[in-house]
């Protein structure tokens, strides 16, 4: 869609006549924005593809030692977190996450799992890493290939966002938005959501995820990964000390992306729950129906 | 809305059936050969970017020795089942000869007084294995640049290939010499890879004895790695005698082994026998660098 006519769409607002009104003479009106911008759409999918790929690829490196530690070197007697497989009383295998002193049962996921129907000795099972066999050094690639992929599309994201003062429009929350932030929270936990005027702009709770998320979460994920890297430690010794040492850095990464992890859960449950197709169409097409008003 | 629920269906089932084909297609696409080139597009990056970031005097981090892991954990071949080797192991490397050769001024033979005699360096640096884990030692050894000044490059000289003592598996039988390839397609090739992962904890070595085999006509495929000269002439980059003031155990490489430490622990090959100078990786091995390049790792490990 060429700017023109976009701008044109923006400004004179489609008129529906809904199939299901009662009273034919009665005219609905739907109100549209144009929400999304082109590169924050295009950047968003390739964001998407790209967090699935590194999550995957990532759990399959992982297996490769299924075990956390905090400091510079590997304490292998006493790991912070470690997936493994137990053999129980009786010959059959349990799968065990342990966390400090916390041990729980995790067979048939964590640790102990089947793949085409062999239980299979693994920390994370098949059907969560990429490639679904054990296979680190294929994993590895996957890994590095879309780690660019990740950073190149969200420097994109970020130089555009912050030229076009989208980013600060779109993610600092404003003053009256901060005064009623107990209101949003009332507001999800009964999972209702501005509709009309208000719909314009993301609620506050929204704003304040986002930024975490880009401003933080990923940033740290991208750091910590670096902070693994030996060349990186010689280059910027000052970064995986900035994260206490290489193995600290490593957990780092690991509990970032348990984190983004939750936060895409929660994103898609209340892209769900908050109009699905109206949410897809904005982050599609860039039309984003206000809701509609009777004339 | 009961007009459109049909389509919507369709669409939402139509995206599941995309992520599944997807996925399922990743690994396809990792078997092909368009796919492999993509995927080492990845490594290409980070050589450059991180070439761009060191400089050649830029120095892994050293640690005081206080740091010092108390168990160094020994991985991949921890003992290796070579009957020469084994002999070597038994006379305390007495007999044990440094052969450097290829694109040299002059071959050299170097026992291990010769080495201890050159200069050396002491270093405490982490062990980063590709696996994920660390371990810290002190090393002490001859950097790798005082022998190769005393072999002498030839203006040719583009890698230094570092051929071990340790056997990793076995080539079929009466295909000496031939390209290994043909005899190894990708599910095999694949078979293998995951059977190196599955001792992951551990650290493997060929179950069987290499008497045995040699007599029945097998080819062993011993351990192999290269570096490029920027690697070969850095400092810390050493031939190692000695782990924390004691001669090198046999499960970290006995008695000399490479550290390269700005790179992943499976560059710094162990049990080295000879060391080659070539202007190209394409005779060695399958040609990709090393044991595990050839498997499909990165020949840059840096990250």
């Amino acid at each position: 869609m060429t700017s023109a006519a976009s701008r044109e769409r923006k400004t004179v607002p489609r008129t529906y006549l809904t199939r299901s009104a009662s009273d034919h003479r009665k005219v609905e009106r739907r109100r549209w924005m144009f929400r999304h911008p082109l590169v924050i759409r295009v950047t968003h999918w390739i964001n998407a593809v790209c967090l699935l790929v590194l999550l995957m690829s990532g759990l399959q490196i992982f297996n490769a030692h299924p075990a956390l530690y905090w400091g510079d070197r590997s304490t292998f007697d006493a790991p912070a977190l470690s997936i493994t497989a137990e053999s129980g009383a009786s010959g059959t295998g349990r799968g065990v996450l342990q966390v400090g002193a916390l041990r729980l049962d995790t067979t048939g996921v964590l640790g102990l799992s089947k793949v085409a129907g062999v239980e299979n000795e693994r920390a994370f099972p098949a059907w969560a890493t990429l490639p679904a066999n054990q296979d680190l050094a294929t994993g590895r690639r996957w890994h590095y290939l879309f780690a660019w992929a990740f950073v190149l599309n969200g420097l994109l994201y970020l130089l555009y966002g912050i030229g076009s003062g989208q980013l600060r429009r779109r993610l600092i929350p404003d003053r009256d938005q901060i005064r009623d932030i107990g209101g949003s929270v009332r507001e999800h936990v009964r999972l209702r959501f501005p509709e009309g005027e208000e719909a314009r702009r993301y609620n506050v709770l929204q704003k304040l995820t986002y930024l975490v998320v880009v401003l933080l979460l990923l940033p740290v994920m991208i750091l910590a990964g670096l902070a693994m890297s030996p060349a990186m430690d010689a280059a910027w010794p000052w970064l995986t000390t900035l994260f206490g040492g290489r193995q600290s850095a490593r957990s780092v990464h690991f509990i970032a992306a348990n984190l983004l992890v939750l936060f895409v859960i929660v994103h898609v449950l209340l892209v769900l729950v908050s109009g699905f197709w109206n949410n897809m169409r904005g982050m599609v097409t860039g039309w984003f129906s206000l809701g509609t008003e009777t004339r | 809305m009961a007009i459109i629920t049909p389509r919507r269906r369709f669409l939402t089932t139509s995206l599941a059936a995309l992520g599944t084909a997807t996925l399922g297609g990743c690994d396809r696409f990792a078997g092909t050969d368009a796919g492999r080139r993509t995927l080492r597009l990845g490594e290409d990056a980070n050589l450059f970017v991180q070439r761009l970031l060191l400089s050649p005097g830029s120095l892994a981090r050293e640690f005081p020795t206080s740091a010092v892991s108390p168990w160094f954990k020994p991985n991949g071949t921890i003992d290796p089942p070579d009957r020469d080797y084994r002999r070597l192991a038994s006379g305390g490397f007495a007999d044990y000869r440094l052969g450097v050769g290829g694109l040299v001024e002059r071959p050299l033979s170097l026992g291990l007084a010769d080495l201890r005699a050159l200069p050396a360096r002491t270093q405490t640096t982490r062990h980063d294995c590709v696996e994920g884990w660390s371990c810290i030692g002190t090393w002490t050894g001859v950097p790798l640049a005082e022998i190769l000044i005393r072999a002498g490059l030839k203006p040719q000289a583009r890698y230094i290939v570092f051929h071990c003592a340790d056997t990793l598996e076995y080539a079929g039988a009466g295909l000496e010499g031939a390209s290994l390839r043909p005899v190894k397609p990708d599910h095999v090739r694949h078979v293998q890879v995951a059977a190196a992962g599955s001792d992951d904890w551990g650290g493997g070595e060929p179950a069987t004895d290499e008497t045995s085999d040699e007599t029945a006509g097998r080819t062993p495929i011993r351990y192999y790695e290269s570096i490029d000269l920027v690697d070969a002439v850095h400092p810390q980059t050493i031939l190692a005698y000695d782990l924390n003031g004691n001669p090198l155990p046999v499960g970290n490489g006995a008695p000399l082994r490479l550290r390269v430490e700005r790179q992943l622990g499976y560059k710094m090959a162990k049990y080295v026998m000879r060391i080659e100078v070539v202007e190209t990786l394409a005779g060695i091995g399958d040609g990709l660098g090393g044991y595990w390049e050839d498997r499909g790792y990165e020949w840059y490990a840096g990250i």
